[in-house]
């Protein structure tokens, strides 16, 4: 088995798993109908992604795992999700700023992985790509909306922005099986969509009338599974029926 | 939120080919975010091809009141159906 892609693929798909999970808590419970369904369409999406990612990574183990042990029977410690991901739906700001601050990374990331010389995860970036790119016209377009709204939707963007603003840095860091499925062609080097990155991020900060933060300080560890104090939460309910009806299946 | 918004009239055309049907209505802020709303409401189960939508303000409907003069006095006009021809057995589709 080839551990390094192994970790490379969850480090893809564990994103989209927390953050279609965070989305899904929104089933039922969105601002307006409208927001309510679009929240849970971009979450099956993702979910989507994700089945297509865990399903490659259960056939790599070659231990007769499926996409539902590594999906739903890890420890907090073994998800490498960022952490940017697992911050709560505080409130509707925080929703859409995650999902922005997210998007722009994820597609310009799924650019780069079409290209990967792993046919199957060429094909996965491929399909996924108009998924995510109608992601972020959603979430950009919200932004611009609430922050060029009135003055306490763009308070409360801005506060959004500021408070996650610190989750970001990490989206562009590697871990030494990163690097190693990156000299291998299979990989996307993450640290050259940086620039990109907060140049796009800024620019739309600056059409929506919201400051881009300046603090330099940023939060990591998602990567190396060391987890802001939500994710536990998160995966005691995504886990639930997995750990307590074993191997139930719809 | 939605209660602010106004309400938006949405048109969806199912395929290429066919005209845009009345598939429904929905709150938006303005046409930007009322296209993206039906398209997350009205074509996710892949209904469309083309989406158009109209504040329903700009929409005038005629009044159910005057019913009567505007759609009674076709009702005994049968001759205005074009079913008074013999039409050839070769014409098909008519």
């Amino acid at each position: 088995m080839n551990n390094n892609l192994y970790k490379y693929i969850l480090g893809i798909a564990d994103n989209s798993l927390i953050l279609g999970q965070r989305l899904g808590e929104l089933c039922g419970h969105g601002p307006s109908l409208e927001t309510d369904i679009a929240c849970t369409n971009i979450s099956l999406d993702l979910f989507g992604q994700v089945r297509s990612y865990y399903q490659y990574a259960a056939k790599i183990t070659g231990n007769g795992k499926s996409e539902d042990d590594i999906a739903m029977l890890r420890k907090e410690r073994e998800y490498v999700n960022v952490l940017l991901v697992e911050q709560p739906n505080t409130d509707f700001a925080y929703t859409i700023g995650r999902q922005f601050l997210f998007d722009v990374y994820h597609l310009l990331f799924l650019n780069e992985l079409q290209k990967s010389n792993d046919l199957m995860l060429s094909a996965i970036a491929v399909k996924s790509i108009k998924e995510v790119s109608y992601h972020q016209r959603f979430s950009s377009d919200w932004v611009k909306r609430l922050g060029d709204g009135t003055a306490e939707s763009h308070q409360k963007m801005q506060d959004a922005i500021d408070g996650l603003w610190t989750y970001t840095d990490e989206l562009f860091h590697q871990t030494d099986a990163d690097k190693i499925i990156v000299s291998e062609g299979i990989g996307v080097d993450v640290t050259n969509l940086k620039e990109t990155y907060y140049s796009k991020v800024s620019e739309l900060l600056q059409e929506a009338t919201l400051k881009t933060p300046e603090s330099k300080w940023f939060q990591k560890g998602g990567k190396e599974g060391i987890h802001t104090e939500h994710l536990g939460y998160l995966l005691s309910d995504l886990q639930y029926m997995q750990r307590t009806y074993p191997n139930m299946e719809w | 939120m939605s209660k602010n918004w106004p309400l938006w009239e949405v048109f969806v055309r199912s395929k290429n080919g066919l005209e845009h049907r009345h598939f429904g209505s929905l709150h938006a802020a303005d046409a930007e975010m009322a296209l993206e709303n039906a398209r997350d409401v009205y074509t996710r189960r892949n209904e469309g091809v083309s989406i158009w939508v109209v504040e329903s303000k700009n929409i005038t409907a005629s009044n159910p009141e005057n019913n009567g003069e505007m759609f009674e006095p076709a009702q005994d006009k049968i001759y205005r159906h074009p079913t008074f021809y013999d039409l050839p057995d070769e014409v098909k589709h008519m």
